[in-house]
């Protein structure tokens, strides 16, 4: 049992740590340290510098451009990129449809498809859920109805995130609904966003922002040559591919990040003349958050450390539930430090009130959605009882 | 970095595993021992000496096994896991800690020696009534005369100290706090034991004069030492707390499986395994801490700092499934024939025993302005 990394490991970090902080242009690192949205230009150029650099899609087999990177590998890569401030590669593309594809697709996909997604020239958007399937994901109702060459897809889709940019999206869609049990009559089709018949509708969120849209699909031609795998085994790539998105979802350098940047924020803010990182309570807040967080920190080094052949840990899901919490409980601190500052979120650049504290409450109440994507919480303590605890 | 037991660790914990589950598998026995003075079992004593545990963390030159921080932590955890009353942390660790940090090569060879053979049962004079967890003594005074010494004071609760053979008792000297040895026998030496809430034994020890013997060459102020000491305790009860909660937790999900109310097990209940799911990431994540702390003390880092943030994480964990244990067990969960509330009574005591959570936490806020993030891997953690 040892905790230093190895000498070779070190210096990997250390490599990571250079480019992050020396290669993706300061202005969007500056953006994402200010909390701020990115815009699609942004996140396509800080993908585009990983990607010539081989770091925007380590995972992805050797062939298509991976790094056959250890776990362990993979967990450094990820934490330095998020406390550098660096976007992480897009995830519909890097960690959702690629990864699909590269596993389950045809080599005519393969050739046509991974290339254009590790470099963000189509930017890929998710069709999963729908307004009666969401964590009840096989209850989907959108339908694909094959007609000589085509599928003819019929339905709706929701939180559809960054759909806005999208320029083709991956869908589940019923093809057989005939099929005993509901999860066998799902397949995968990819088409292009501005296919005939699909329409994309904005839903405003609570923190004032646009980055989920409902879509609809009415008689959308799809070629035959869509559909990703076999037919009607769609549930077997959706679960492979949300067993990936659970992986690096507890975003442990992000949260880092916040809490010291929380405790800047607190030294600035004055309580009758005193800085409020002086008050015994927050200074006791924000110590058990780092505390917390050290100790996710060292339980996701336990798990990458003994996940075997690409599988992930049963405790993952402790990964992904304490991840979101902390996540939460963060950005409520900052609010909570940004007191009455924190009601001037939609002020202009006349505005006296500094920028983290107007970005603090929209960030707190965008923040909620981190418990209920990737396997609400609730099925994350469904999963932790059933396969772990056997209950 | 690497999380696992070598092979020789995993050795040693299948041969302590085995020795405990044959000693304490019948929670029946475990009552009949901690019902009875001194509290343990003094054959199970003597086989943990003949398996090298009671010398394990001394140097070979001083009778013990040379072994690190990582074993210790293995054979706490097997301690917490059956709730062996043996008071290895007590009595290995803390007081045979103390000698060892402050005590000449005599001393050690000596009380050492006795204490890995099982022979000597040494006991810590620290703590005094109405001061918490402080690393000095406040009101035990040491007086010189010539080359010896004498004690007076009162020190409580004192673990074992009725029992013991040798005390190591805390004084307050010119200057600060030093170390003494106190025989069992010694004149002016009043201990009167009592029974502890989670089965052990703690006395009230009175030194009216008692002739001590100088810990060291010198009275030097031992503070510093103490706090080392401590912190190396508290990371080991870290571990016999997991130990302990590990047990909790899986006698619980067992509980759920099997009894029934309104006609289905109660696993059927899912406001009942959403709560034992919580409890697995409370000691999953406790776990991990304490593993991390035994990691920085192996590698001389600073086991001060690591060891608050360990007894922070475990008695949040220790708390939060202690109570919950009892809570999904309903009524038979406070009964002293069930196991369940003797696991929660002996993590309220490791709680309160050397430093609870919020004054780790406290300690932690104080220093939370000294550094920008914590960072646990590469070089051996400090602040």
């Amino acid at each position: 049992m040892r905790l230093q990394l190895s000498p070779e490991l070190a210096s990997f970090r250390e490599e990571m740590r250079t480019f992050f902080t020396t290669q993706v242009p300061q202005e969007i690192r500056d953006t994402v340290a200010a909390r701020r949205d990115l815009t699609k230009e942004q996140l396509v150029e800080s993908m585009r510098t990983l990607n010539a650099a081989g770091l925007a899609v380590p995972h992805w087999p050797v062939e298509w451009g991976g790094r056959g990177w250890t776990p362990l590998q993979m967990h450094i890569w990820r934490e330095e990129m998020q406390l550098a401030c660096v976007p992480e590669p897009l995830p519909f593309n890097a960690s959702m449809i690629g990864p699909v594809i590269a596993a389950f697709g045809s080599q005519e996909q393969k050739e046509r498809f991974l290339p254009a997604t590790a470099n963000i020239d189509i930017w890929w958007c998710q069709g999963f859920s729908e307004p009666d399937a969401g964590s009840d994901l096989a209850s989907l109702r959108t339908t694909a109805v094959r007609d000589g060459d085509d599928w003819v897809v019929n339905g709706q889709k929701t939180w559809t995130t960054l759909g806005q940019h999208a320029d083709w999206i991956f869908c589940l869609v019923r093809t057989d609904p005939t099929a005993e049990k509901k999860q066998r009559g799902i397949s995968m089709l990819v088409f292009p966003m501005d296919s005939p018949g699909v329409t994309l509708r904005p839903i405003e969120l609570i923190d004032g922002g646009h980055e989920v849209n409902e879509v609809f699909f009415e008689d959308v031609r799809v070629p035959a040559e869509n559909l990703v795998g076999e037919e009607n085994r769609g549930w077997d790539y959706a679960k492979f591919l949300l067993g990936n998105e659970r992986v690096g979802i507890a975003r442990i350098g992000a949260t880092k990040r916040l809490l010291s940047q929380a405790k800047a924020y607190a030294r600035e803010v004055t309580v009758d003349g005193r800085p409020l990182a002086a008050e015994p309570r927050m200074a006791a807040r924000i110590a058990e958050l780092e505390n917390e967080l050290l100790a996710l920190e060292l339980t996701a080094l336990r798990v990458v450390a003994h996940s075997t052949d690409g599988k992930p840990h049963p405790a993952s899901s402790v990964l992904k539930l304490r991840g979101s919490e902390l996540q939460q409980a963060a950005t409520e601190l900052v609010v909570d430090i940004a007191g009455p500052l924190s009601v001037s979120s939609f002020a202009d650049g006349g505005s006296a009130v500094p920028d983290w504290a107007r970005v603090a409450t929209p960030e707190y109440l965008n923040y909620r959605k981190v418990s209920i994507y990737g396997g609400s919480n609730e099925v994350q303590r469904t999963i932790i009882a059933g396969t772990i605890l056997g209950l | 970095m690497d999380f696992t037991f070598d092979s020789e660790q995993h050795d040693l914990r299948e041969a302590v595993r085995g020795l405990l589950e044959r000693a304490y598998g019948d929670a029946e026995h475990r009552r009949r021992v901690t019902g009875t003075d001194p509290g343990f079992d003094e054959k199970t004593w003597a086989r943990m000496a003949e398996m090298g545990l009671l010398g394990l963390p001394f140097a070979e030159e001083h009778g013990g096994m040379g072994a690190g921080p990582i074993e210790v932590a293995v054979v706490a955890e097997e301690i917490g896991r059956v709730l062996a009353p043996e008071p290895f942390v007590e009595a290995v660790v803390l007081a045979g800690g103390l000698v060892a940090a402050a005590g000449t090569d005599e001393q050690r060879a000596e009380v050492l020696g006795g204490i890995a053979e099982g022979t000597t049962l040494a006991a810590v004079a620290h703590a005094e009534p109405g001061t918490r967890w402080s690393p000095s003594a406040v009101a035990v005074t040491a007086t010189r005369d010539g080359d010896s010494w004498t004690l007076s004071g009162v020190k409580e609760p004192v673990l074992n100290g009725a029992r013991a053979d040798v005390l190591v008792v805390s004084a307050v000297v010119d200057g600060g706090t030093s170390l003494f040895l106190v025989r069992g026998d010694a004149a002016g030496l009043t201990r009167t034991g009592y029974r502890t809430h989670d089965g052990g034994r703690a006395a009230h020890v009175r030194l009216d004069g008692t002739p001590a013997e100088l810990l060291g060459e010198s009275a030097a102020d031992r503070t510093a030492q103490v706090e080392q000491v401590l912190a190396q305790a508290r990371i080991a009860y870290a571990h016999e707390a997991i130990g302990s909660m590990d047990t909790a937790l899986r006698t619980t999900a067992d509980y759920l499986k099997t009894r029934k109310q309104f006609g289905v097990t109660l696993n059927r209940f899912q406001a009942l395994t959403f709560r034992a799911a919580d409890m697995y990431v409370s000691l999953e994540l406790a776990r991990s801490t304490a593993l991390w702390a035994s990691m920085v003390q192996d590698a001389g880092g600073d086991v001060v700092a690591a060891a608050d943030r360990a007894r922070l994480q475990t008695s949040r964990a220790g708390r939060h499934i202690g109570k919950e244990v009892i809570q999904l067990h309903g009524g038979i969960g406070v009964t002293a024939e069930y196991s369940i509330g003797h696991h929660t009574s002996r993590l309220t005591a490791i709680d309160h025993l050397l430093g609870d959570g919020e004054w780790a936490l406290s300690r932690l806020a104080a220093d939370v302005d000294a550094h920008d993030t914590v960072d646990p891997l590469g070089a051996p953690y400090t602040r």
